[in-house]
C-alpha cells in the first residue's frame, strides 16, 4: 500500500551531494513529493528531509541506496505517526478584496494564520501546518483575490531517538579512529 | 568530508598541481595508466613527461579503450587501475567504461581535466560538466579547483575505489588547478566518517545461516565476483567442502571455483547450465555468496526460488532483498563471513541431490554440449573452438570476452584451474569492452597468458585499439569468433520477432588485414581441419595474433531461459 513516508538522510554538506541524492529517486522513476534541505544538530552534519509517497517496501530499498552514497552518514524513514512535521504557505492577496469585513478575523482566529505584510495593494498572509491545512486555506482564499502563493517543502522532527543516537554514535567511532590515527604517527 | 588520513611522507615539497597529482600516483603505488591528451589535461601530461622512470603512460586511440584497458587492468592485476583524459570529449568517451566498472564493481580511479575554474559553466571550449555527468555512474566523485586540494582527493579517491565494495572514482582537475602552486604532502587515507566499507559480521546471523543449512536437505550455492573481489577462494572452498553443497556461478563468478571441482555444478542464468537454473526452483537452501540475483540470472523473479529460505552474504547492504527476499542476511567481507560459517556448520555430503545435477547434466550433455563441441555441421562451432582452446591453455590463461553469443559459449566452455582468470563485460554488456580489456589484462598480468574471445561485431566497436597493441607490443591473442552477425540479437529475432533479421548481418571487412596493418599477424580459418594447427600457431607466436575463425551463421546458444520466464523453464533447444 502507497502512503506519505519521510525519509531523513544526515549528510556531509558537499557539492552536488543533492544531486547524488535526487538520482537515486530519478533512476528508478520516483517522483520526490517535498524536500528540503538544513544543517542538523549535529555540528558539521547537514540534514536532508524528503517525502515519498510510495510503499514501504521501496523506502527501505531506497534508504539503503542513499545510505550507500559515501557522503550519507545515516539515512531513516518514518510514517507520518511517527513524526511532528509541518509545511509553510505564504498567501499573496489583493487588499482590496481581502478586507472585507471579517475575512482576516477568521483567517486570523480559526487557522492560527498571521498577516506578515500589509502593502499599498497587497497582504501577504503565512499559514503554517500540514500539508492538508495549508491546501484548505488556499481554497478558502481563492475566491478573494489571490495574487500569488507559495509552500515549502515539509520540515519534520523524529519522535524516537534512535536515529540522533546512532548517527552520534558513528560520528564519534569515526572521531576515536582519527585520534588512534594521529597518535600513532605522534609515536 | 571528514577523512582519516595516515602515513605521513616527509616533509612538504613546494610543487605545481601537475606534479602533486603524480606524486600521490606513485605514493599510490601505481606505475602504469591509460589515457589521452587534451588541452585540459596538459599541465599533467607535461608533468608526465618527468616521470617516465616510474609510471608508465599507454596512450590508447580512443578514451573509451582506455577506460576499458585500465578495467582490464585493474581485474587481472587487483590493483586499481587508472585512466586519464581532457575535458569535454575526452571525459564524456569515459562513461561507458564507468559506467561498466560501476556495475561490475571494478576498482578506478579517472582524472580527467576541466576548463580553468574561471571558465567553468560560459559553455568554454571542450567544457563538460562531467561531476554531473558521471555521477549517477560513480561510486564517488569530485572536482578539484585548487592544486591545494588534490593530495586529499586523492587520498579519497583510492580508498574509496578499492574498499568496501569497489567502484569507480572520477577526480575533475581544473586547468589552473594544475598550474596552481602548493605545499605537498600526502597522506593515505585510512577512514572517511561518512563511509563503512565494511559492514560488522553480526554472529545471530551466521548462527541462523548455519540452523538452515544443517538442516537443508537440497541445499544450493550461488556464488558471484565477491568471492574473487574478497580474496575468498579458499574459504568458499572450505565452506562449501565441509557442508558437501552443490554451487553454481554467476558470469563473473566464474573461475573463483575450478571448473573441474566436485561440487561445480556450473553456470547460473540465462545461457546457464541445465541443472542449476532447473534446480534453483527445487533446492530447499539457497545461500548467496557475493552475487546480487541480477535479471539474467533469476529469469521471472515471482517464480524464482520461491520454495527455498534464502541466506544472502555480502558486503553491500543495499543488495540486501534488493531482487530476492531474503530470510537470513549475513553481511560483511565474505572471507570473513565465510570462516565463520564453516566454523558453524556440521560436516554433511549430499550424494542424492548432487545426482539430480548429474542427472541434468547428462541431459544437458547429450542435447546440448556434445552437438556443440563435436559437430556433425560443415561449419564450426564456437563451442568446439573454446574446447581446443582449453587444449592449448590447460586452464591456466585468461579468458576475455565482448558481449553475445560468443561470450556465453566461452565462458559456459572455458575451463579455469585459477580464480580472477574471466574478464568479461557482465552488468553493462558492453560491446567494444574485450579488446582494449584483454590489452590491459596482459600489462595487468605480463606472465600470463590472455586470451581475448570477441565476436565479429564487438571487435569493430573498439578494433582501433589494435593500434595500442601495436605500440605496447603486448602480446595478446585474439580469436574472432565470426559469424557475419551480431549473433546474439539474430538469435533473438529468429526465436521471438519471426526470423525478422533487422539490421544485424554485417559485410566484414578482411580483418587479417587490418590486423596486419597494425603489425599484427592473423590467419583466417574455416575448415575444421585447420582450427588446431592455427590455434597452435596462435600460442606459440612471441607476440599478439589474431585468428578470424569463420563459425555458422545461424548457429545459437541453448540453453536459455526466455526473457520473463523461470529459470525452471529453461530450454535446450
Amino acid at each position: 500500500m502507497k502512503k506519505d513516508f519521510t525519509i531523513t538522510a544526515f549528510t556531509e554538506n558537499h557539492i552536488g551531494l543533492l544531486n547524488r541524492i535526487t538520482s537515486v529517486f530519478t533512476r528508478r522513476h520516483l517522483n520526490i513529493e517535498s524536500l528540503n534541505t538544513s544543517e542538523s544538530q549535529v555540528p558539521g552534519i547537514h540534514r536532508f528531509t524528503i517525502v515519498l509517497h510510495s510503499t514501504e517496501e521501496m523506502v527501505k530499498k531506497l534508504v539503503l541506496q542513499l545510505e550507500k552514497q559515501i557522503e550519507i552518514v545515516k539515512a531513516v524513514y518514518h510514517t507520518d505517526e511517527e513524526t511532528v512535521f509541518q509545511e509553510i504557505s505564504l498567501f499573496k492577496v489583493l487588499v482590496e478584496r481581502a478586507s472585507q469585513p471579517n475575512l482576516i478575523e477568521r483567517i486570523i482566529r480559526d487557522r492560527n494564520a498571521r498577516i506578515l505584510s500589509v502593502e499599498k495593494d497587497f497582504m501577504v498572509i503565512e499559514n503554517t501546518g500540514h500539508k492538508e491545512e495549508n491546501q484548505e486555506l488556499l481554497s478558502f482564499l481563492k475566491p478573494f483575490g489571490l495574487i500569488d502563493y507559495v509552500k515549502s517543502g515539509r520540515v519534520a522532527l523524529i519522535k524516537e531517538d534512535k536515529p540522533l543516537k546512532e548517527l552520534r554514535k558513528i560520528l564519534a567511532s569515526s572521531k576515536k579512529e582519527k585520534i588512534a590515527s594521529e597518535s600513532n604517527e605522534n609515536n | 568530508m571528514e577523512a582519516v588520513l595516515t602515513k605521513a611522507i616527509t616533509k612538504a615539497i613546494e610543487t605545481q598541481g601537475a606534479d602533486a597529482l603524480l606524486r600521490c600516483l606513485r605514493a599510490e603505488d601505481v606505475d602504469l595508466i591509460f589515457g589521452y591528451p587534451g588541452g585540459a589535461i596538459m599541465p599533467v601530461y607535461d608533468a608526465l613527461y618527468s616521470y617516465q622512470e616510474s609510471i608508465r603512460h599507454v596512450l590508447t586511440r580512443h578514451e573509451q579503450g582506455a577506460i576499458h584497458a585500465a578495467q582490464g587492468y585493474a581485474r587481472a592485476s587487483g590493483k586499481v587501475g587508472v585512466v586519464m583524459a581532457t575535458s569535454g570529449p575526452g571525459a564524456t568517451n569515459l562513461i561507458t567504461g564507468i559506467a561498466d566498472a560501476m556495475i561490475d564493481s571494478t576498482p578506478l580511479v579517472c582524472i580527467t581535466g576541466q576548463v580553468g575554474s574561471p571558465l567553468l559553466g560560459t559553455d568554454a571550449f571542450q567544457e563538460t560538466d562531467i561531476i554531473s555527468i558521471s555521477m549517477p555512474v560513480t561510486k564517488w566523485n569530485f572536482q578539484v579547483t585548487r592544486a591545494a586540494e588534490i593530495p586529499e582527493a586523492l587520498a579519497k579517491a583510492f580508498f574509496i575505489a578499492k574498499n568496501g565494495r569497489p567502484g569507480p572514482v572520477l577526480i575533475d582537475i581544473t586547468k589552473d588547478a594544475q598550474f596552481e602552486a602548493l605545499s605537498f604532502s600526502y597522506n593515505k587515507c585510512s577512514s572517511i566518517r561518512s563511509y563503512r566499507p565494511v559492514p560488522p559480521i553480526d554472529m545471530s546471523c551466521v548462527e541462523s545461516a548455519a540452523r538452515l543449512i544443517n538442516s537443508a536437505q537440497k541445499p544450493l550455492v550461488l556464488f558471484g565476483q565477491g568471492v574473487i573481489l574478497g580474496h575468498a577462494e579458499q574459504a568458499f572452498k572450505a565452506f562449501i567442502e565441509k557442508t558437501g553443497i552443490p554451487a553454481a556461478w554467476t558470469l563473473l563468478g566464474l573461475s573463483a571455483l575450478p571448473t573441474d571441482h566436485p561440487l561445480n555444478v556450473g553456470m547460473l542464468g540465462m545461457h546457464g547450465n541445465y541443472g542449476p537454473n532447473k534446480l534453483t526452483n527445487e533446492c530447499d537452501v539457497l545461500i548467496a555468496v557475493g552475487m546480487r540475483f541480477d535479471d539474467r540470472v533469476t529469469g521471472n523473479l515471482s517464480k524464482y526460488a520461491k520454495q527455498a529460505k534464502v541466506i544472502h552474504l555480502d558486503i553491500d547492504p543495499s543488495e540486501i532483498n534488493k531482487n530476492v527476499a531474503v530470510d537470513v542476511p549475513v553481511l560483511g567481507d565474505c572471507r570473513e563471513s565465510l570462516v565463520a560459517l564453516t566454523d558453524k556448520v556440521k560436516r554433511n555430503s549430499h550424494p542424492v541431490w548432487l545426482e539430480a545435477f548429474r542427472e541434468c547434466d547428462k541431459i544437458e550433455m547429450e542435447k546440448v554440449i556434445q552437438p556443440e563441441l563435436y559437430p556433425n555441421s560443415k561449419d564450426l562451432t564456437m563451442g568446439e573452438v573454446i574446447k581446443e582452446v582449453n587444449y592449448f591453455t590447460k586452464g591456466e590463461a585468461i579468458l576475455v570476452t565482448d558481449v553475445g553469443q560468443h561470450q556465453m559459449v566461452a565462458c559456459r566452455y572455458t575451463a579455469f584451474k585459477k580464480s580472477n582468470s574471466n574478464i568479461t563485460s557482465g552488468g553493462l554488456g558492453t560491446m567494444g569492452f574485450c579488446l582494449p580489456a584483454a590489452l590491459g589484462a596482459k600489462l595487468g598480468a605480463p606472465n600470463r597468458e590472455v586470451i581475448a574471445v570477441i565476436g565479429d561485431g564487438g571487435f569493430q566497436m573498439t578494433l582501433q585499439e589494435l593500434g595500442t597493441i601495436f605500440q605496447t607490443g603486448a602480446a595478446v591473442k585474439i580469436i574472432i569468433l565470426n559469424n557475419q552477425f551480431l549473433g546474439m540479437v539474430r538469435q533473438w529475432q529468429q526465436l521471438f520477432f519471426d526470423k525478422r533479421y533487422s539490421s544485424t548481418e554485417l559485410m566484414n571487412p578482411d580483418f587479417i588485414k587490418i590486423a596486419e596493418g597494425f603489425g599484427i599477424e592473423g590467419m583466417v580459418v574455416e575448415d575444421r581441419k585447420d582450427l588446431s594447427s592455427s590455434l597452435k600457431e596462435m600460442m606459440e607466436a612471441p607476440g599478439s595474433y589474431l585468428l578470424d575463425i569463420r563459425v555458422g551463421k545461424e548457429d545459437n546458444v541453448f540453453p536459455m531461459v526466455p526473457a520473463g520466464a523461470s529459470v525452471s523453464e529453461i530450454r535446450l533447444a
